[in-house]
This record gives structure tokens, C-alpha cells and sequence, in this order.
């Protein structure tokens, strides 16, 4: 199976067979003071990030930066189209300003807010996972998209025995 | 941790493993087309078939094929234009909406009713478009300056706001569902044996691998597009009813659109994805996860909604009369009893009075008896929209001018060509998508899968 990041330190993948017990082997082998490199799952496991002691993602403060971003856009492309460059009298809507004729472009300055956001966050959540179309698989074993939890981890001395107490249903060393 | 109240019904039937939802999603997408499939996609094509000439030919004579006429001057065209914007609008209210209030039973419906969605935005886009006449000069919607001089678009118009709620929707909706569907992909990947179709979906899956962090962030991010989804939703058909609103024609003229139009594009919409999965369960044998409370849930939205459109309809021919605007009296007397009486008719039976069967548990949970109701309110909201534009602008305020709208076989082909058109897409997205999202439909196996319940129920609520 292809994988993208070719390990140069020898590593240990256990496969579990259920979520809870996943969680809990994630606990068991952090307090045993192993250090867990990646999990692998089919689905999102609930408190899976808690129990890994991942960090909280801010890919939502991105997003806020990006709508306040693309609300910049459409209040500069309003201003300079409707009052600065070519300003004209349509039906009779103010237009000294732009604040005047700003209510007639609220639709304009809320779609272009909610097209940046979203496709900007999008291209950033694909990017920082590093998903492109054609990339090679990213798990290690095809089994983790189906029905298979995947803990992978440097190998160290009696590593093999906690992940067996902690209820790996198979363990391989690479 | 897996516990949720004996109360709810299970959203999953059966005995199922992961394992097991994996192959049961995963089997359309695997075995060959049934016949039936052949049979109903050969009839979508010969119909997209000829809506693609019907549209040549608009193209090459000019809009003049159609039936317009100098006092009816948009018809068929918006017509179908709002009423596929509309029928898009219940995917994106399930994938979204649903997602934020954290109805779980969204997680079963929500793939195909967003495909739903986006097809038929396709379908909406084409009418507009078409209606320029030269479509080759479709990109001056866009703000760029012409080769006049640096002239550019109105964004005091409404159908400049269109350009733009409409391509936002579309485009937002593709990114929402393709990050969904961007596991599933993978699922399919993993288990491909065909190098070609292994490679299809590996392009497809962008190589996906359910690291935690990414999952971590997919979370996040489908909290946040649902977020962005849900006003975007209701500013889109809020804007398409100010094409309308925001005009001086009696029948048009009324503040109450927005929210009447939003509360009608979900009743036709919820209809469509009654049609769709009603036919998708059983070709596909899904029934096991689009389960019979899954449609009785989607018809007592129907049936809210459908009620939300008759107040609206009641309150329209009210505001009409206590408006003492003698205009607006006739536009509405006509329209209940002038020449397009039937139309007008034919709307209050199908979108007022025939969700009211939904009130009763035994109608509701009859899957034949809400597959007709489901294409009779589709009926009824194409009618709907018929009836507004139509009837509102063939007797105008100078009487020598009133005349009435046939469409011609251009408008009707174009019309069946667009109605093909979304089942092609939509055959050919049930062969070789996930139709249900299973990344999503695992993570509640264990609290609302039948056997898991009835395990708890069984062994007390503690795992």
C-alpha cells in the first residue's frame, strides 16, 4: 500500500477493531509514556482528539479572517464601480456616497462575505492535509477506511506488550 | 457513551457492523446497473437529448421561438428558473439546517439530497443564461468593464444580486458536499480491485487517510460551511423573490415574498428528495437506512411548509383587498378568476390542501401514497410560480395590450430537456457515488443502530 510519508525511524502500527476500545488504548498508551505518531480512523471517534491530546484546530478563526476578507472585496468593488469610477442615477437610489447607496448592495456585500469564507476555508483545509486529486493514500492499511482503527507509533522497547493489553487485534512492525 | 433514549426509534434497521454499512453503500457503486437503471437513464438522455436541441435552436434563431409576447415578456423561462432554484434549496436546508440543530437523521438523506441540490441549480442556471439571447456575451454579468469603456455592472439589480447568489450557492454547495464526499471516495479507493476504477477514485479521494487531525478539522469545517449554508440558503430565494418584489407590477409588488418563496422552495424541495429516495431505497435496497421514519419525518415538514405557502397565499389575497389599491385587487381577482383560473387553482389544490393529508400517521408512513403526493406538489409549485409571473404581467395596466401566453414547442422541450438533464446527472451519480455518506452514518451506529439499542435496552444503559 502507497503511503506518503515513508517512515525513516522504524514504526509500529496496531489495528483495533472498535472505537471505544480505541479511545481507550489511546489513553493506556499515553500513560504508559508512549508517544502516539498518527491515528488512523474510518470516521470521525468522538473525544479521539482529547485522548490524543491534539490541539484545538482554528481553521474557523481562518474562515472569520476570510469572510471579513471577501466583505473588504465587495465593499471596494461597490465603491469603486457604483460611486467612483462610473457613477450613474438608477431609479433614482442615492449615490453621493456610498454609504447612501449601500442598503441596495447588502446582497451583494453578503454573498461575496460567504463565497470568500467558504472557499478560502475549503482550499485551506485541503491544503493543510495535504489532499489533492491524484495524491497517493494517505493510510497505511485500507482496512482503516472500512471497519479497522489504526494507531501507528515509534517503535520502543515493550511497546508491543501495552498494545496487545490494550486490545490490538493485530500488530505489525515496520 | 453510546446512549440515546429507548424513546427514539432506531435510524439505522437490522443487525449492522461498520463493516456491514461499508458494503451496503458500496454495492451499487460495485455490481453492474440493474436493467431498470438502463431503462430509465435511455429515457432521461433522449429527453436531455432534446432540450439540447431545442436550445440550438434558440441559440441559432433567437428567443423569438419562444411564446413570449410583448406584454407576457418572461414566462416558462423564469418559470422553471425558480422553481429548480427552489427544489435545490431542501438539500442544503438537510445537509445544513439539520446539521446545526444536530438532527441526526439528516445523516442518512443528506448525500443525495445535496446532489439533488446542485443538479438542479445546473438546471436553474441554464434558464437565465439562455434568456440573454446571445449567450456568448453571458461573462457581461460579470463586473468587468466592457469594450465600451469602463461600464459596469448594476449592483442596484436584483438580477445582478441573482449572478451572485446563485453562483455562490452552487459553488458553496459543490465544496460542501465534495469535503463530505472526499471519504467516502477513499472507502471506495480501498477496496477497489479494478486498477481502472482503483485509479478513478484515487484521483477523486485526493488521498485521503482518516488521520485524527483530519478528521478533527473536517468537523470543523462542515460546522462552519453548514454555518455559512444556512443564511446563504435563505438569502438565495430571498434574493430571486426581489426579481419580483422589488418591481412596480401589482402581484409582484408585496414584502411578503422572501419569506414566502423560502418556505415554498423547501415544500418543493423536500417533495423532490421524497421522489428521488423513494425510488433510490428501493432500487438500491436502502431501506435498512432511509427508513420509513426518515419519510414520515421529511412529510411533516412537507406539511408544515405546504401550510406556510397557504397562510402566505391567504394573506396575499388579504393584504390585496386592505391595500384599497384598486391594481392589486385585480391582479389578484384575476388571478382566482380570470383567464388562468385553472392555473391558479390547480396551485391551491396541490400545494394547499394536499400536504393536509400528511396530518394523518397512516398517510404519512404510506410510501406509494407520498410518492404521489410528492410529485403532486411539485406539480403544484411549478404552478405556483406560473401563476405569479404569468398572470401578473399578461393584463397590465393598459387593457389594448392584454393578452395571454401559450409556450411553444421550444419552451417545452427546453423545459423536458432540463428535467432529463437533472435525472442524467442524477442516474449517473447514484451509479458511482456513495449515496450515503457511511463516514457520517457511522459515527451513530452505536447509539441509534437497532441492534446496538435494543443491546442497551437489554443490558442496562451503561457500556
Amino acid at each position: 500500500m502507497a503511503h506518503t510519508t515513508e517512515p525513516t525511524t522504524p514504526v509500529v502500527r496496531a489495528l483495533y477493531h472498535d472505537d471505544d476500545v480505541l479511545i481507550s488504548a489511546v489513553k493506556e498508551i499515553r500513560a504508559a509514556g508512549y508517544k502516539i505518531s498518527e491515528v488512523y480512523t474510518p470516521f470521525p471517534v468522538h473525544g479521539l482528539d482529547k485522548a490524543m491530546g491534539l490541539k484545538e484546530t482554528r481553521i474557523a478563526m481562518a474562515a472569520f479572517m476570510y469572510g471579513v476578507l471577501g466583505l473588504t472585496v465587495a465593499v471596494t468593488l461597490t465603491w469603486f464601480m457604483m460611486i467612483s469610477d462610473w457613477p450613474q442615477n438608477i431609479g433614482g437610489k442615492p449615490n453621493l456616497n456610498w454609504g447612501m447607496n449601500m442598503p441596495a448592495f447588502v446582497p451583494i456585500l453578503f454573498e461575496l462575505t460567504v463565497f470568500f469564507a467558504a472557499h478560502l476555508m475549503v482550499w485551506t483545509y485541503l491544503i493543510i492535509n495535504g489532499l489533492y486529486p491524484g495524491a497517493d493514500a494517505q493510510n497505511p492499511d485500507p482496512r482503516t477506511t472500512d471497519d479497522y482503527f489504526m494507531v501507528e507509533l515509534p517503535a520502543a522497547d515493550g511497546l508491543v506488550d501495552v498494545l496487545k493489553k490494550s486490545g490490538a487485534v493485530e500488530i505489525a512492525e515496520a | 457513551m453510546h446512549y440515546e433514549s429507548p424513546v427514539r426509534q432506531p435510524l439505522i434497521l437490522g443487525d449492522k457492523s461498520y463493516n456491514q454499512i461499508t458494503e451496503d453503500v458500496v454495492r451499487p457503486i460495485e455490481n453492474a446497473a440493474p436493467r431498470s437503471w438502463w431503462v430509465v437513464f435511455s429515457i432521461a438522455l433522449v429527453m436531455f437529448l432534446w432540450g439540447v436541441g431545442s436550445l440550438a435552436y434558440t441559440v441559432g434563431t433567437g428567443i423569438g421561438v419562444w411564446g413570449l409576447n410583448k406584454t407576457v415578456g418572461w414566462a416558462w423561462d423564469i418559470t422553471n428558473f425558480v422553481w429548480w432554484v427552489g427544489i435545490g434549496h431542501a438539500g442544503t436546508l438537510i445537509s445544513a439546517v439539520l446539521l446545526l440543530f444536530r438532527q441526526r437523521w439528516r445523516m442518512a438523506i443528506n448525500r443525495s439530497a445535496e446532489a439533488m441540490t446542485i443538479f438542479s441549480v445546473i438546471q436553474a442556471g441554464l434558464f437565465p443564461v439562455f434568456h440573454m439571447g446571445r449567450v456568448w456575451m453571458a461573462y457581461w454579468v460579470l463586473p468587468i468593464p466592457n469594450q465600451f469603456g469602463s461600464l459596469w455592472v448594476n449592483f442596484n439589480s436584483p438580477l445582478l444580486w441573482d449572478v451572485f447568489a446563485i453562483s455562490t450557492y452552487l459553488t458553496v454547495s459543490v465544496v460542501f458536499w465534495y469535503v463530505g464526499l472526499i471519504p467516502d471516495f477513499a472507502m471506495v479507493r480501498d477496496r477497489a480491485v479494478n486498477p481502472v476504477q482503483k485509479h478513478i477514485y484515487k484521483v477523486l479521494s485526493f488521498g485521503w487517510g482518516g488521520k485524527a487531525k483530519a478528521w478533527q478539522r473536517f468537523e470543523e469545517v462542515s460546522l462552519v460551511l453548514a454555518g455559512l449554508a444556512t443564511p446563504l440558503v435563505l438569502s438565495v430565494h430571498t434574493i430571486v423573490s426581489m426579481d419580483f418584489a422589488t418591481s412596480v407590477i401589482p402581484g409582484w409588488h408585496t414584502t411578503i415574498f422572501p419569506p414566502y418563496f423560502v418556505a415554498g422552495a423547501i415544500f418543493s424541495g423536500f417533495a423532490m428528495v421524497q421522489t428521488l429516495l423513494l425510488i433510490v431505497r428501493k432500487v438500491f435496497k436502502m431501506e435498512d437506512y432511509i427508513t420509513i421514519q426518515h419519510i414520515e419525518m421529511m412529510n411533516i415538514i412537507i406539511m408544515v411548509t405546504g401550510s406556510i405557502v397557504g397562510v402566505a397565499y391567504i394573506t396575499e389575497l388579504f393584504i390585496a383587498w386592505y391595500s384599497g389599491v384598486e391594481y392589486e385587487q385585480y391582479a389578484f381577482l384575476n388571478r382566482a378568476t380570470g383567464p388562468y383560473w385553472w392555473a391558479y387553482w390547480s396551485m391551491m389544490t396541490c400545494n394547499v390542501f394536499s400536504p393536509q393529508f400528511m396530518w394523518f400517521k397512516k398517510l404519512r408512513t404510506n410510501l406509494v401514497f407520498t410518492f404521489v403526493i410528492s410529485i403532486v406538489v411539485n406539480i403544484g409549485m411549478w404552478f405556483e410560480r406560473f401563476v405569479i409571473i404569468v398572470t401578473s404581467l399578461h393584463r397590465d395596466y393598459l387593457p389594448s395590450s392584454w393578452s395571454m401566453f401559450s409556450p411553444s414547442f421550444v419552451d417545452v422541450g427546453i423545459f423536458v430537456g432540463t428535467i432529463g438533464f437533472f435525472f442524467v446527472l442524477f442516474l449517473l451519480y447514484a451509479r458511482t457515488f456513495p449515496v450515503i455518506a457511511q463516514a457520517e452514518l457511522k459515527t451513530i451506529l452505536k447509539t441509534s443502530g437497532e441492534a446496538q439499542k435494543k443491546h442497551h435496552s437489554d443490558h442496562g444503559a451503561h457500556h
